[in-house]
């Protein structure tokens, strides 16, 4: 049976083509062919999901039966006369939303890492979008629940595996409207140009550095692993050359998410903008990752912080800044998986927040003190650059192998 | 009336921002230039609510249409 993951290779761009051939003619005589857009989605979503990834299928499915009723209960609860919008109701509706999650997420820890039967490709990038639409049913942002549309957003394929992670109403703003043939032709070039750039970051740069480069460098760095720490220029070379790495696969596969949602009219966010430009760690985590930073800064961080200030748990505004962090990096870092490198990390992050506000807070108070030109601008540049790679190389779990010897 | 809103808004964002930048150039951009933040965010969010009773929860607040102190004014107006 033929199995297709999404964006794994030239060819798979081939067969989407031909299946968008349709909607793009359709767009461009301003019509959207709802059916045979749901059609298309279908059958490159069962593509994923058949063959022997047909486990992978049945849980998606039931996934999707589940967080349908959890979404229309609490839409329900929430729009009814009256709703008494409780607290404890709406903190049950999170936890139902993202028990799957939790669920697939601990397994490993507790079954011998094995992964869970219910788990499926993109789980967690539907369960952001399912919990965020719960948390803005909560304060009456969304007000109403259509199931075609709600399965619309969850299953939007371009984006089901990785995201970008998009917003309800954003998206159902896109949905809802046809462009006009001028707007079309402008997200169609784009669409184009994000995939072409796609392609060179994906299948140039990121199989340069990830599978051409990375392997050696990482061999060299493991015959100097008697060194004290494992410490040696090998070893420095790894965290450069997985960052790139990292970088240029995950914008690459980023690129087509975008380029691909475009032709089908959807403007899918952008995950990526210069990350590596940034001047401190507060202007990376705008640029690297966006969609997921975003989420867990409006959905986590932000409400954290609103519920903790609001009731006045936490008087003072820097203590409370820096627990937030601490709350937001390790949910971000537990996330990632439960293994000590992906917790450090999300600490790290956390601790980096935490010494740049107060950084800016200094130099706020020392107006003058000092200087801010383009050369300090370049060396914070630098700094940050250094800064985010060697927490990459923490993130690779490379120095798991390098000093524990597990692969 | 309405003046009473904008003094009020730029008031709670000179003490958040603890900067008088915001009366002088009421069309910079807050996030872009660092001088509000999320944490800067929720306590404005928060002070608007007790002081003149808007009511503007988390989701409603997208950075792109609270970007400045003329927007954020404008913003406060029409949900007044």
């Amino acid at each position: 049976m033929i199995n297709l993951q999404p964006y794994e290779n030239p060819q798979y761009f081939f067969y989407l083509l031909i299946g968008l051939l349709p909607i793009i003619i359709g767009m461009l005589y301003q019509k959207r062919f709802r059916w045979y857009e749901s059609l298309f989605s279908l059958v490159f979503l069962f593509l994923i999901f058949d063959g022997s990834k047909i486990s992978q299928g049945i849980a998606i499915i039931g996934y999707t039966v589940y967080e349908t009723l959890v979404t229309w209960w609490y839409c329900h609860y929430r729009t009814k006369e009256n709703s008494k919008n409780k607290t404890s109701i709406f903190i049950l509706a999170v936890f139902l939303a993202i028990l799957p999650l939790i669920f697939v997420k601990f397994t490993p820890l507790f079954v011998d890492g094995k992964a869970s039967i219910f788990g499926f490709l993109g789980i967690s990038y539907l369960t952001f979008k399912v919990a965020g639409m719960i948390m803005e049913m909560r304060d009456g942002s969304i007000k109403d629940f259509h199931l075609v549309k709600f399965l619309q957003f969850l299953l939007f394929f371009p984006t089901i595996s990785s995201g970008p992670i998009d917003r309800y109403r954003r998206f159902i703003k896109d949905y809802d409207r046809v462009p006009t043939q001028e707007q079309y032709l402008g997200l169609l070039q784009k669409g184009v140009h994000n995939i072409m750039l796609g392609f060179f970051y994906k299948f140039v740069l990121g199989y340069f550095f990830g599978t051409v480069l990375l392997p050696n460098i990482e061999h060299l760095a493991m015959l100097s692993r008697h060194n004290f720490l494992g410490l040696s220029w090998p070893l420095v070379g790894v965290m450069y050359t997985y960052s790139m790495y990292l970088f240029f696969d995950f914008a690459g596969y980023s690129l087509f998410a975008v380029g691909i949602s475009y032709m089908m009219g959807i403007e899918t966010p952008m995950n990526f903008n210069k990350p590596f430009l940034s001047w401190n760690i507060k202007e990376f985590w705008n640029r690297w990752h966006m969609t997921l930073s975003f989420w867990f800064r409006d959905y986590i961080y932000m409400r954290f912080v609103f519920f903790m200030m609001k009731h006045k748990i936490l008087k003072s505004r820097i203590a409370l800044a820096n627990l937030g962090y601490l709350v937001l990096f390790l949910v971000m870092g537990i996330w990632h998986g439960e293994t000590w490198f992906y917790i450090t990390y999300g600490i790290f992050h956390a601790v980096v927040m935490i010494l740049t506000d107060a950084w800016i807070r200094y130099k706020r108070k020392h107006k003058g003190w000092f200087p801010s030109n383009k050369f300090t601008h370049v060396m914070s540049v630098v700094l940050t650059f250094h800064v985010v790679c060697l927490s990459f190389l923490l993130f690779s779990g490379f120095l798991d192998q390098l000093w524990f010897g597990i692969r | 009336m309405m003046d009473d809103v904008r003094t009020t808004v730029l008031n709670i964002l000179t003490d958040l921002t603890g900067s008088d930048e915001v009366k002088e150039n009421p069309d910079m951009n807050l996030f872009e230039s660092g001088l509000l933040d999320s944490m800067g965010t929720v306590q404005l969010l928060l002070e608007l609510q007790s002081q003149l009773g808007v009511d503007a929860p988390v989701s409603e607040f997208d950075r792109s249409e609270w970007a400045t102190p003329n927007k954020i004014v404008a913003k406060v107006e029409s949900m007044k």
